[in-house]
């Protein structure tokens, strides 16, 4: 199936109506059902892309050939081809999956599925489900460690960042985080895990080899109630010097200086800011502000926010083609 | 091959868990009254085991967390039948090392339970009761109140309407105690958040069945009369806890209003609607259990057993006091698919939550609504503020 997808892209690549070498960003817009495309030299939305209920979870394939989304309500991820920027297969993974992460080769997806308390995993070139790990109630945060190692699974109601050996498919450690845990993501030199808790407010501070809590983000905006400020999606600068964080209601984007875990700046952008990704330059990183229905555009290293693109309605996740 | 190989793996996974030591047991008892009480809707009327079954969902979820912590919850549920004493019960659950009862019960039941076993360290989580006095002048150190209270939902309704600029209140009062509480609340709010009760009328319970072979044709005869000639007015507020009238009353008034209260827009802690913040998750896990939908006090009786079992894995203990200390503590919070984390009011034990409004098929808004202010939390403008408090705990 796998062979019959790859054909087809390779087939259409001829006719693809996208500039050969423009980035593109892929939005997932959670209500409309929909996937925009957004060309990152014109900042402009050139296609919008119909596609299962409930898209949230977002990623490309490591060849940066295919997106694969997760359509919960459809229990399934849909594959676009982003040649043709048409869906073209789906992947078996467990019921509402959510968000999903693969290793470093692309071989194998790992999907959280929110309604069972399963991480699943998926080998990709065989399309097959290989095997589930149970993990705690409403898996979410899905990263893998840059060893490959280790894949972390947070769980919303369990509050915990599960350790998963990912040869042996066990769980070799369990660390308790503030409420609400939504993503992770580690420094590119595996030496931090940081884990965002979105009701508790903060990012934990996590070190991978001892499996502890060694210090806490916290974050505060004057003018705003302390409940508002709601933690989600983290993004790391490549040389693992400057972090973003994503405060949801509270509108903002806090810019961390991950050396220090200070709070160094907070930037405005549009209401109900989630998930992020940058440009493969690092020039940009786009944000997505899901009540506002559009696209925040940050310059990285302005620090100031240049654009915002109107989307579908509440976006969710975004994934740009890296290197 | 492959396949059974990982599937082999992931019972593995299972099992290494609970080769380990012997789990440290939390027992929590459910504490309620057998009887449910009519409801003029047939639709509204509450399954047999309303409250307790959200109970039982959260008693799952501690379970699979305490699956990584060494902890094992267990749920005992403890029905009253009419005239069996709600302290004694309580003190039974106590000498079966039952440290933390849920309690679905009237407020004088609740307080002479909670009183029986303060001796004891028992810690009880009221889930059922809306009664304002058991936060105020009647609290109680050894009692958390999982439920709003009345005020806080007579608030939350208030400042929707508000908002609406629906200012102008014809507010019909039911005969009963509970019904005149609530018409307290509701005047109370009015006046807090800048709305006018145009007038008042009472609406007399006479007795008879709530469901009748012919029974819409004589409602449809009494109630525009009840309702005509009043003073101007934008919305029929309807305080009916009893059941007795309230929903008869949406497209049955003289004057063309919309009706809110105890009926039509309905401020509650939970409906089956809720689908914000990751509440699908919470309706689906719920449907599955139980194959119905959720309600209020199911969602209360929820959070009184998770808020134990999110005391229970940070403060990595069963013991009643530690966890108790803990939920009094500054560093407590719970998630409970209502957009923002629930802390305890420290004054009274009372738990901070936002309120939803609903017409019984959607959420139509959750309150605190947007502009109404407050220096410590905006959930703080729902019900009884600190400054306000008639509470002593000692």
């Amino acid at each position: 199936m796998w062979r019959r997808c790859l054909l087809a892209g390779t087939a259409a690549w001829l006719a693809a109506a996208t500039p050969a070498g423009a980035v593109m960003a892929y939005v997932s817009n959670e209500k409309s059902n929909t996937v925009s495309v957004i060309d990152t030299d014109t900042w402009a939305v050139t296609k919008t892309i119909k596609v299962g209920q409930r898209p949230r979870g977002i990623e490309f394939t490591r060849d940066g050939k295919f997106v694969m989304v997760a359509v919960g309500d459809d229990d399934t991820i849909q594959v676009i081809d982003a040649a043709t920027q048409q869906v073209v297969d789906t992947l078996p993974s467990g019921p509402d999956p959510e968000l999903f992460v693969q290793d470093a080769a692309g071989k194998v997806l790992y999907v959280a599925n929110e309604n069972d308390n399963t991480v699943t995993v998926i080998d990709l070139e065989k399309r097959v489900r290989v095997g589930d790990v149970q993990v705690g109630v409403e898996p979410e945060g899905m990263a893998i460690s840059p060893d490959g190692k280790i894949l972390i699974n947070t769980s919303e109601t369990t509050n915990m960042a599960h350790f998963i050996d990912t040869a042996t498919r066990q769980i070799v450690g369990n660390v308790l985080v503030d409420s609400r845990p939504r993503f992770a993501e580690f420094k590119r030199d595996g030496s931090e895990l940081w884990v965002s808790s979105e009701i508790g407010g903060t990012v934990s501070i996590i070190d991978p080899a001892k499996h502890e809590v060694t210090g806490k983000i916290t974050f505060s905006v004057p003018g705003l109630r302390r409940e508002a400020i709601q933690p989600v999606g983290i993004g790391m600068t490549r040389d693992g010097k400057t972090a973003f964080i994503a405060l949801g209601p509270a509108n903002r984007i806090a810019i961390v200086d991950a050396a220090s875990h200070q709070v160094t700046k907070y930037l405005l952008v549009g209401q109900r800011v989630w998930h992020m990704a940058f440009t493969p330059d690092e020039k940009y990183l786009l944000v997505t502000n899901g009540v506002s229905n559009d696209i925040s555009i940050i310059d990285v290293v302005a620090q100031k926010v240049i654009k915002t693109i109107q989307v579908g309605e509440l976006p969710w996740g975004i994934t740009i083609a890296q290197p | 091959m492959i396949r059974l190989l990982a599937g082999a793996i992931g019972l593995g996974v299972l099992a290494s868990s609970a080769l380990a030591a012997d789990p440290v047991e939390i027992g929590i008892g459910y504490l309620h009254q057998g009887s449910v009480k009519p409801t003029l809707s047939l639709v509204g009327q509450p399954a047999d085991n309303d409250g307790l079954a959200g109970a039982r969902l959260a008693i799952e979820d501690n379970n699979t967390t305490g699956k990584f912590l060494n902890q094992h919850f267990t749920l005992e549920e403890v029905r009253l039948k009419d005239g069996d004493d709600a302290a004694k019960a309580a003190v039974a659950l106590a000498d079966r090392n039952v440290g933390f009862i849920i309690a679905d019960l009237p407020a004088d039941a609740l307080l002479k339970a909670a009183d029986a076993v303060r001796d004891r360290g028992t810690v009880l989580f009221n889930a059922g009761s809306i009664d304002d006095r058991l936060r105020e002048e009647d609290c109680r150190a050894n009692v958390i109140h999982a439920a709003p209270t009345r005020s806080m939902l007579a608030d939350g309704l208030a400042q929707y309407l508000v908002w609406k600029q629906w200012k102008r209140w014809l507010l019909v009062v039911g005969s009963h105690e509970e019904d005149k509480l609530f018409a307290e609340a509701l005047r109370r709010a009015a006046s807090r958040f800048g709305a006018k009760i145009v007038q008042e009328r009472a609406f007399e319970d006479t007795g008879g069945a709530r469901r009748t072979d012919s029974g819409v044709t004589l409602i449809q005869r009494q109630m525009p009369v009840f309702t005509q000639q009043a003073p101007t007015y934008d919305v029929l507020v309807a305080a009916d806890e009893s059941e007795v009238f309230a929903a008869y009353l949406p497209y049955r008034t003289w004057d063309p209003r919309p009706v809110a209260g105890s009926a039509g827009l309905v401020p509650k802690s939970w409906d089956a609607a809720q689908d914000q913040w990751g509440a699908v998750q919470m309706q689906n896990r719920f449907l599955k259990l139980n194959s119905r939908h959720m309600t209020a006090l199911d969602m209360q009786a929820w959070t009184a057993a998770r808020m134990i079992g999110e005391a229970a894995s940070r403060t990595n203990s069963g013991n009643p006091k530690s966890l108790l200390d803990f939920l009094k503590g500054p560093d407590f919070s719970v998630a409970a698919f209502k957009g923002q984390r629930l802390t305890l009011r420290d004054w009274n034990l009372q738990l901070r939550q936002p309120i939803l409004l609903a017409d019984g098929r959607m959420v139509v808004s959750v309150s605190p609504q947007e502009g109404f202010l407050h220096q410590v939390s905006e959930l703080d403008t729902l019900g009884v503020d600190r400054p306000e408090t008639k509470c002593k705990l000692h």
